[in-house]
């Protein structure tokens, strides 16, 4: 083995760059089903009735219970025992989806409910509907409130990325150990790909820092 | 899709998996005992006026946050011998949890510590209390005080990071669910009550975490 860290990073360059794009289309396809899922959670929470409230409730309770490891193992496994088979990346992908709901759900669930019964009570008195409501009152106010802290579950995302690669979806961090055991560098390799992480939701959490900014209610 | 639900072959693993919770909870006190110390010391960095203090506290703070758990985990294990570092499975992972938890705990230590009056160092000042003795005595149990909400949901996520033990074959909880199902095939029920034991376990320390609340909640 006479080959420096460089040239190992050379030689692996095509492995590990398909394997970080596989790592962004988990993430990207597990923040957009996730936050999709996470919204009719969020208005459920809030605006369901009673037994629909208690459901969804117990769904959310359920999902941010469970780490997202278990729920990516059990999410590979069961399917595939009660005969869905998906791939370990659809599954992967349903199962960081479902976690991502969770976070997504309590979050517009606390960003309505912060909003003052007031606004509601003004849009009543000059003759809203509910829908006209939501989408001129509530609906933007909210999505303020919650915009920060929905780009800080995307960085969550990106990270919760590497858990499949324990049920062996080729991304960044699978292909990172394949090098690994071909190269015998560690440490090299580990820290590579742990700045490749870094520097992606560093990215992410500076974007978040520069939302909040930008949707900061003036004072 | 013809599967009936047979939870015999998992009670009778039952015991595997109460070892495997109760080596989980272990993991999650150790590490949060260890990371609450290195985040106080770390917060106290942040909030310090000295650049040289803060600076090094930030950085790390801010490459924890933003590196995968599992990256972590694994570099500690795999990559650190080769720096000299040699720990045991367990040793590595609560070292590794201690950090990472290190660093969210200085973040919610550092929201409290701004939000303590500076009357309250002043009155100790006032009364000839040290530096040492004015944040031993009077800073940390009030901050302490504030972020407990913050400190219980940072205790509850930490608990559940401990399923990532598994990936360096630490026995915890998800390591001897995958080994039951390996054995019994039962992987419906395995996940189930896995589940369950995870689900079970956070809603008590949430109900332990609001209790300390209620009895801590400054009167009014």
């Amino acid at each position: 083995m006479d080959f420096s860290f460089l040239d190992q990073l050379w030689l692996a360059r095509i492995p590990l760059l398909k394997g970080l794009g596989v790592s962004v289309s988990i993430s990207l396809l597990s923040i957009v089903l996730g936050t999709v899922l996470g919204v009719f959670v969020g208005l459920a929470l809030v605006y369901g009735f009673r037994p629909v409230r208690w459901i969804v409730r117990g769904y959310t309770d359920f999902i941010r219970g469970t780490p997202v490891l278990v729920l990516v193992l059990a999410s590979y496994y069961v399917l595939s025992t009660i005969g869905i088979d998906l791939g370990p990346f659809q599954a992967g992908v349903l199962a960081l989806a479902v976690f991502c709901s969770s976070h997504v759900g309590e979050l517009v669930r606390g960003a309505l409910q912060s909003i003052p019964k007031g606004q509601t009570e003004a849009a009543k008195a000059i003759g809203l509907t509910f829908a006209q409501t939501f989408t001129y009152v509530l609906g933007p106010q909210a999505l303020r409130q919650a915009l920060p802290a929905w780009v800080n579950t995307a960085a969550e995302m990106v990270k919760a990325s590497t858990l499949l690669s324990i049920i062996g979806v080729s991304e960044l961090l699978l292909r990172t150990q394949e090098v690994i055991s071909r190269t015998f560098m560690s440490l090299e390799f580990y820290f590579f790909a742990g700045f490749l992480y870094f520097v992606i939701n560093y990215g992410i959490e500076r974007f978040g820092r520069y939302v909040e900014r930008k949707t900061a209610v003036p004072s | 899709m013809t599967y009936s639900l047979n939870f015999a072959a998992v009670w009778r693993s039952f015991d595997l998996l109460l070892e495997g919770l109760a080596l989980s909870l272990g993991l999650a006190f150790v590490a949060i005992l260890a990371g609450c110390v290195i985040g106080l010391i770390t917060a106290f960095g942040l909030v310090s006026r000295r650049a040289l203090l803060r600076k090094p506290a930030g950085l790390y703070v801010t490459v924890i946050r933003n590196t995968p758990v599992l990256v972590l985990v694994l570099f500690s294990y795999f990559a650190l011998p080769e720096l000299g570092v040699r720990l045991g499975k367990i040793e590595s992972f609560v070292a590794t949890l201690a950090m990472y938890s290190g660093a969210y705990l200085a973040e919610v230590f550092r929201g409290g510590l701004i939000a303590i009056p500076p009357g309250q160092r002043e009155a100790g000042l006032a009364i000839g209390l040290t530096e040492m003795q004015i944040r031993t005595s009077i800073i940390i149990p009030l901050m302490l005080r504030s972020v407990l909400p913050s400190l219980g949901s940072t205790m509850i996520s930490l608990f559940k990071d401990t399923s990532l033990a598994a990936a360096i074959a630490v026995p915890e909880l998800t390591f001897e669910a995958r080994k039951i199902n390996v054995e019994t095939f039962r992987v419906i029920e395995t996940w189930i009550v896995a589940s369950c034991l995870y689900v079970a376990t956070c809603s008590l320390l949430a109900a332990l975490m609001r209790a300390a609340e209620r009895r801590l909640a400054v009167p009014r």
